[in-house]
């Protein structure tokens, strides 16, 4: 059994409810040029995130980058087997959200701030578009 | 259509549009009169080939004209670029796939300098970034950036639901921006969007750019919207004086929507167009694309090298659509610019086209020059150093095989 220890608001949210292990990108995701789609993993040169796997992971991050691309990358990482299992957000834009609906994995964006002082990569999260909530779970 | 009297492919397009309408917390649907597509096998892969045969199955078919964006192979030219087989073949297929779908395949980036140019309030939705601030801008037409799965909705649907930049009050300016530098060629301008772009990276900031450069051409406001979107993420931008919806400066800074202001001057272009510095050093390739090249760049690209001759060891590649090249062929640009060793590919944009395996291939440096800011930020993620020069230098390491000018 889980049991929240903190719980964010978020202004928008949409797709199912999901727990995972959170990453945290302290830089806007471009899911088109950071990423290597095949591995699923971060490939750009200097990214913070150099080499972590995305896979199963509930990405946190301030905000998104990139163009058109972004929509079929999220697709094309689903159907490799590596896909994201969330996507929380301060700031999003059409694409992103977009491609995370054809993708089916749940989006949230306008995440309270607050959550970056507390939450870290490892940790247990879970997306609650229906609550419009994120939280912090403690195994 | 939510009940599937006109087909399950529009009621599922329909759905996942209410979805992302829900999101942005749209309250109605407009309709658009035109879509402009991003299908291509290197951007979207085998996963996205399965979403289109699946709208295919369930009998889907364009409800509005709609556009394809460009692509990553030109068949003419595949093989002497040693692009592989299985991207050949998957563009071919592809190909195929989207105009049983009814989609037109003018594989163009810059469909709205030669196939459509939307009017003032008219709902597009466009996805090519570059094309999609163009059209917010400089026509004052209405779209998002539409990935290509919510873009082939929209273009069986017929209709958007209205948030972003389909509203007015997404479209005012919330940034300001001083140009005090004369701009004198479309790598200044790109390289003004590039400023502007890093410094926010965010789609919904809408700069207001006062320049003192009056009257830039349709190719320099295309460069700088290009390098918005692509530095930024931005999809539009007003230019005071020259844009339709940009307010007077006055009115403009008196709004408290102003949160962020800037001043570019000339020593600020000249840093980004002579970054790295580098003279003297061999230049393997030079590209002019992204977005790809109109008539009148092509024009002047064919003065610059009339009667020249592009060093050896360089290869120079320019990029534009079908339409562009058959109307510069007529004129003759073409002969002048092939005549001095450049390689014009139609319907592709070089970074599509797998630029990390090329320079595996052929052994190129990391070095690119190029006078498209848009292109010098995306091959940073195909491991090339990017120089972004104005054209008549980009032209002249090309002919001379090195970083000269």
């Amino acid at each position: 059994m889980s049991i929240a220890v903190m719980t964010f608001r978020v202004r928008q949210a949409i797709g199912p409810v999901v727990d995972g292990p959170a990453l945290v990108d302290p830089v806007p995701f471009s899911a088109r040029y950071d990423l290597d789609r095949e591995t699923g993993r971060i490939s750009r040169a200097g990214h913070p995130l150099e080499g972590q796997s995305l896979a199963g992971k509930i990405i946190l991050c301030p905000g998104v980058q990139g163009g058109v691309a972004a929509g079929w990358a999220l697709l094309a990482m689903k159907a490799l087997g590596h896909g994201l299992r969330g996507m929380v957000f301060q700031r999003v834009n059409p694409v992103i959200v977009q491609g995370a609906q054809a993708a089916g994995i749940p989006i949230a964006g306008g995440v309270d701030e607050e959550i970056f002082r507390h939450v870290q990569t490892g940790m247990t999260v879970r997306v609650d578009p229906v609550g419009k909530e994120v939280l912090i779970l403690e195994a | 259509m939510l009940g599937g009297e006109q087909g399950e492919a529009v009621r599922e397009a329909l759905e996942s549009q209410i979805a992302v309408g829900e999101f942005f917390g749209a309250s109605r649907f407009v309709p658009v009169t035109q879509v402009h597509l991003t299908v291509d096998w290197e951007v979207m892969g085998a996963a996205g080939y399965a979403f289109l045969e699946h709208i295919l199955d369930l009998g889907g078919k364009v409800a509005v004209p709609t556009t394809r964006n460009a692509k990553s192979v030109d068949l003419d030219h595949a093989h002497k670029l040693r692009q592989t087989r299985s991207l050949i073949d998957g563009e071919r297929r592809t190909a195929e796939l989207v105009r049983r779908l009814g989609v037109i395949t003018v594989n163009t980036c810059i469909g709205y300098q030669s196939l459509y140019q939307p009017h003032f309030r008219e709902h597009v939705a466009w996805g090519d970034t570059g094309a999609a601030i163009y059209a917010n801008s400089v026509f004052g037409a209405r779209t998002n950036f539409e990935s290509g799965t919510a873009g082939l909705a929209a273009s069986l649907t017929g209709r958007v639901p209205e948030y972003g930049f389909h509203l007015d009050e997404t479209r005012r300016p919330n940034a300001y921006c001083r140009v005090e530098a004369r701009l004198e060629d479309v790598a200044d301008w790109g390289a003004v969007g590039s400023i502007i772009g890093e410094q926010h990276r965010d789609y919904w900031t809408v700069p207001l750019i006062d320049s003192v450069q009056a009257n830039p051409s349709p190719d320099e406001l295309k460069h700088l919207g290009a390098a918005l979107a692509s530095y930024g993420s931005m999809a539009m931008f007003h230019l005071a004086d020259v844009t339709p919806e940009a307010p007077s400066i006055e009115a403009g800074l008196e709004r408290d929507e102003i949160k962020k202001e800037l001043t570019i001057d000339a020593d600020q272009i000249e840093t980004v167009l002579n970054g790295g510095q580098r003279h003297g050093e061999a230049v393997d390739i030079v590209v002019f694309t992204a977005p790809q090249l109109s008539l009148f760049e092509l024009r002047e690209l064919a003065k610059l090298l009339d009667g020249r001759r592009v060093h050896p060891n360089t290869t120079l590649i320019v990029t534009t659509n079908a339409m562009t090249k058959a109307a510069a062929a007529e004129e003759g640009y073409i002969a002048a610019v092939e005549g001095a060793g450049a390689v014009v590919l139609q319907g592709v944009c070089w970074y599509l086209m797998e630029p990390q395996r090329m320079r595996a291939e052929f052994g190129w440096s990391r070095l690119v020059v190029t006078n498209s800011a848009k292109l010098a930020n995306i091959v940073k993620a195909n491991g090339y150093e990017p120089m972004l020069r104005r054209t008549k230098d980009c032209v002249e390491c090309a002919v001379e095989g090195r970083v000269v000018g």
